[in-house]
C-alpha cells in the first residue's frame, strides 16, 4: 500500500510512516537444510528411494561390473522377496503402533502345514495350501483377539505367540526337513512361487517385442506374488475405510474412536491380515528353498521390521506406507549383495544394516520436528 | 475349601513322589528345535525307556544361550540327578557350572563339543569333525582327479564368528583335499587359487541359498562346493538349479549324514557327505552314567570319537566310505 494509491481514506494518511507488513512468520532459516526438511516433510516416501539411489551408485564403483547387472538386480529382488512380503504384513501392524515380533514364527508353522499335511500325510494339495492360508489367519486371529481383548502391548503378546508358534512348529515338523524332491513328487504346486521367468523370452515369444533392456533379468513367480500382496494391501490402506481407520487408530486411538470407529474391530482385522500375509510368505519360502525346513526364518521377524523401519514408517504409528517398505526390504538386499561383491565379510554387512536403521528412524525423527 | 485345597496339593506332592524316588539323568542340548539334537533326544529317550529310568531333558533357547544351560544343570543337581550328559553351547563359560555338578556327585559327559579344557568333565563323546572334514576332502580331490588342480571352489561355512565345529570341518576339508590351511584353527587366512570365496549360510537352507547366488556372482565357474551342513547344501542346489547348473558340472560336499540329506546323496544332489551319530552319542552317555562305568578313552586323544564315516555312491580309491544303502539305515532326522 502506499501513499498516493487511489482509495486512500483520511484515517490511513495518518498511520503514514507506520509499518506496514501484514502479519508474518518470521522466515528464520531458508537454507538448503531447512528447504530439504520440508521437502521431506511432504513427501516422506522419497528418503527411501533416495537412499536406495545412492546404495546403487556405491555398489556400482565398488564392484563394477557385478552390480550393475540385470541378472544381479533380479537376483536381488529374488532375495528380498521373503523379507518384503513379512514387512508389508509388519507394516500394517506397525501402522496402528503395534509391532509383531511373530511374523516369522507364523510364516514358518504355515509352510510346514503346506508341505508337510502334503508330503508327509499325503492330503491334496487343494486342502493342504488353503489349510496353510487357514493357520496363518487363525495365528493373526489369535495375536489380534489377545492385543484388544486383554488389553495387552502387543510386543508382548507376539513375545509369547513367537514362543508359542514356534513350539507348535517343532511339534508339527518334528524338526524334520522335506526334501526338494519330495515336494516336487507330492505338491509341486507348492513349489510353483519358485518357477523362474525369463521375461525377455516371454515378451520376444509371445508378442515378438525385442526389449533388449530386459535382457538377464530372471524373476521368479514369488515376486509377482509380492508385487499383487503389496498392490492389494495398498489398495486396503488408501481406497478403503479399513485403511483410513487403520492409519487413524495408530495416529490417535481416542480420537478414532471418538470419531465412531471401531478400534478393537480394525486392531483384529490388521493382525489377521497380517498372520494371513505370512501364510503367503510361506508359500514363497517353500518356492524358494524347494522343500520345507522347520530351521528357516529365524531372524525374519527382525528382519521384517527392518525393512519397515529403514523404509520410513514411523514406529510410532499412523505414518507409513507399503512403497516404503519395499523399498526398505530393497535396500537392505541391495547393501546385504553389493557388500557381499564387494568382498566385504559378513559382519560389515550387518554392521551396514544396523547403521541404516539407526539413520532411517533419526531422519523420521527429524522431518517430524518440523510438524511439532 | 482350604482343606480341598491342600488335599489335592498333597495328592499332588504324593503323586511326584515316585519320579523322585527314580533314577534321573539329564540331556542338555543346545537347542530344542535342531533336527541334531532333537534326534539325540530321541535316542536318549529310547535308551532311558530300555533302562528304565526317568531322562530329565533341557536345552538353551538358541545357539550360544549359555545362561538356558546353566539353570538346567541347577535344577539337575536340585532334582539329585546321577549325572547328565550335555552339548556345550559355550565351551568355555559352562565350565565353572559343570564344576559345582561334579563336586556334587553328579557324573557329566560332554557331547559333540568339547569343553575348553576338555578334562573338566568326566568324559567326552564326540565326532572328530576335523577327521569327518577330511574324509569329504579327500573324496573330492580323488574324485576330481587331474581336474583337482585348477578347481574352483564355494565354501559355504557356518558363522561369522567361526565356532569350532565351522573351522574345524572346513579346514579339515582343505586338508583332504591338499590345501595349505595356514593357522589350523581359523580359516579365511589360506592364500590357495583354488579357494575362490567364503560365505555364511548359518547353516540354513534360505541363507544358503542367497550365500550360493552371492557366491555365483563372484565365481561363475565354481566346480566344488563345500558346505557345513547338509540344509546350507540343499539351499545352494537350488540356487544352481535356478541357473541351469545341475547339470553335474558342480560338486556338492556336506556334513551331518541327516536323512534328508543322505537321501540327496542318492539322488545326486549332495556328491558325498560325512555322518555322524548323535543316536549314538546320547545312548552310550545314559548307559555309561546309568552304570558308572565309562568306555576306554585314548588318552592322545582326549575324548571318545563316536565316529564320522563318508556315504557316497561314488567310492573313491583310498577314501573309506559306506554306500547309501547303509547310510540310509544309520541316518538321523
Amino acid at each position: 500500500m502506499s501513499d498516493n494509491s487511489a482509495g486512500s481514506t483520511a484515517a490511513e494518511r495518518g498511520l503514514k510512516g507506520a509499518d506496514e507488513t501484514f502479519a508474518s512468520f518470521e522466515e528464520r532459516d531458508v537454507g538448503f537444510v531447512r528447504r530439504a526438511q520440508a521437502f521431506l516433510h511432504r513427501f516422506p516416501t522419497s528418503i527411501p528411494f533416495i537412499v536406495l539411489l545412492i546404495g546403487i551408485v556405491i555398489f556400482s564403483i565398488a564392484a563394477p561390473g557385478k552390480f550393475l547387472a540385470p541378472f544381479n538386480f533380479s537376483l536381488i529382488l529374488q532375495q528380498v522377496t521373503i523379507i518384503a512380503i513379512l514387512g508389508v504384513a509388519q507394516t500394517l501392524i506397525i501402522l496402528t503402533a503395534g509391532i509383531d515380533l511373530s511374523v516369522g514364527a507364523i510364516m514358518i508353522l504355515a509352510s510346514v502345514v503346506m508341505g508337510r499335511t502334503a508330503v508327509v500325510y499325503g492330503v491334496p494339495v487343494e486342502i493342504a495350501f488353503p489349510l496353510g492360508l487357514i493357520c496363518g489367519l487363525a495365528c493373526g486371529l489369535v495375536n489380534g483377539i489377545i492385543v484388544t481383548m486383554l488389553r495387552l502391548p502387543p510386543f508382548i503378546v507376539t513375545l509369547g505367540t513367537w514362543s508359542i508358534f514356534g513350539a507348535l512348529n517343532v511339534w508339527y515338523s518334528r524338526s524334520e526337513t522335506i526334501r526338494s524332491q519330495d515336494m516336487q513328487e507330492a505338491a509341486p504346486f507348492l513349489q510353483w512361487t519358485g518357477t523362474i521367468i525369463k521375461p525377455y523370452d516371454f515378451f520376444s515369444k509371445t508378442l515378438g517385442l525385442d526389449w533388449v533392456f530386459l535382457k538377464g533379468w530372471v524373476l521368479t513367480y514369488g515376486s509377482i506374488v509380492m508385487l499383487l500382496v503389496a498392490l492389494a494391501v495398498w489398495y486396503i490402506l488408501n481406497k478403503t475405510a479399513f485403511g483410513r481407520h487403520v492409519y487413524a487408530t495408530g495416529d490417535d486411538p481416542d480420537a478414532a474412536r471418538l470419531a465412531g470407529i471401531n478400534t478393537n474391530r480394525t486392531l483384529i482385522g490388521v493382525y489377521a491380515l497380517a498372520g494371513f500375509i505370512c501364510a503367503i510368505a510361506a508359500w514363497v519360502l517353500i518356492g524358494r528353498i524347494g522343500g520345507v525346513s522347520p530351521q528357516a526364518g529365524q531372524t525374519a521377524n527382525l528382519d521384517s521390521i527392518t525393512a519397515v523401519v529403514i523404509g520410513g514408517t514411523s514406529l510410532f504409528g499412523g505414518r507409513g506406507s507399503i512403497i516404503g517398505t519395499l523399498v526398505g526390504a530393497l535396500i537392505v538386499g541391495v547393501f546385504r549383495n553389493g557388500l557381499a561383491l564387494s568382498g566385504l565379510e559378513l559382519l560389515w554387512q550387518d554392521f551396514a544394516v544396523g547403521v541404516l536403521i539407526i539413520v532411517a528412524v533419526t531422519i523420521d525423527q527429524w522431518i517430524r520436528k518440523l510438524s511439532a | 475349601m482350604l482343606k480341598k485345597i491342600m488335599l489335592a496339593g498333597s495328592i499332588l506332592a504324593l503323586s511326584a513322589m515316585p519320579v523322585l524316588a527314580d533314577e534321573i539323568i539329564g540331556l542338555i542340548t543346545k537347542t530344542e528345535t535342531n533336527p541334531f539334537f532333537v534326534k539325540m533326544r530321541e535316542g536318549a529317550q529310547a535308551k532311558a525307556a530300555e533302562l528304565g529310568i526317568t531322562l530329565q531333558t533341557a536345552a538353551g533357547k538358541y545357539d550360544g544361550d549359555n545362561d538356558g544351560q546353566v539353570a538346567a544343570i541347577e535344577n539337575l543337581i536340585a532334582a539329585g540327578a546321577k549325572g547328565f550328559a550335555i552339548v556345550p553351547s559355550d565351551s568355555k563359560a559352562i565350565v565353572p557350572t559343570i564344576q559345582k555338578a561334579r563336586d556334587a556327585g553328579l557324573k557329566v559327559i560332554v557331547l559333540d563339543t568339547p569343553l575348553d579344557p576338555m578334562n573338566a568333565a568326566d568324559a567326552t563323546f564326540a565326532t572328530d569333525n576335523r577327521k569327518a572334514g577330511q574324509l569329504i576332502g579327500a573324496w573330492a580331490n580323488k574324485t576330481l582327479g587331474d581336474k583337482a588342480k585348477d578347481a574352483k571352489i564355494v565354501f559355504l561355512d557356518l558363522a561369522t564368528n567361526q565356532p569350532t565345529v565351522d573351522y574345524l570341518r572346513d579346514q579339515g576339508f582343505m586338508q583332504g583335499f591338499g590345501i595349505d590351511v595356514k593357522d589350523p584353527n581359523k580359516y579365511g587366512d589360506e592364500d590357495d587359487p583354488r579357494i575362490c570365496t567364503h560365505e555364511i549360510s548359518q547353516g540354513d537352507q534360505e541363507k544358503g541359498r542367497t550365500a550360493m547366488e552371492n557366491a555365483l556372482q563372484k565365481c561363475p565357474d565354481v566346480n566344488v562346493v563345500y558346505t557345513i551342513n547338509e540344509p546350507a547344501a540343499a539351499g545352494a542346489w537350488e540356487a544352481l538349479k535356478a541357473v541351469g547348473k545341475d547339470d553335474g558340472s558342480v560338486m556338492i560336499v556336506s556334513v551331518d549324514g541327516g536323512c534328508p540329506g543322505v537321501k540327496n546323496v542318492e539322488a545326486g544332489v549332495i556328491g558325498a557327505t560325512s555322518q555322524q551319530y548323535p543316536l549314538k552319542m546320547a545312548a552310550m552317555a545314559l548307559e555309561a552314567i546309568h552304570s558308572g562305568t565309562l568306555p576306554e578313552i585314548d588318552p592322545a586323544v582326549g575324548f571318545f570319537d563316536t565316529g564320522a564315516q563318508l556315504v557316497t555312491a561314488k567310492p573313491a580309491d583310498g577314501v573309506p566310505s559306506i554306500t547309501v544303502e547303509e547310510g540310509l539305515k544309520l541316518c538321523w532326522g
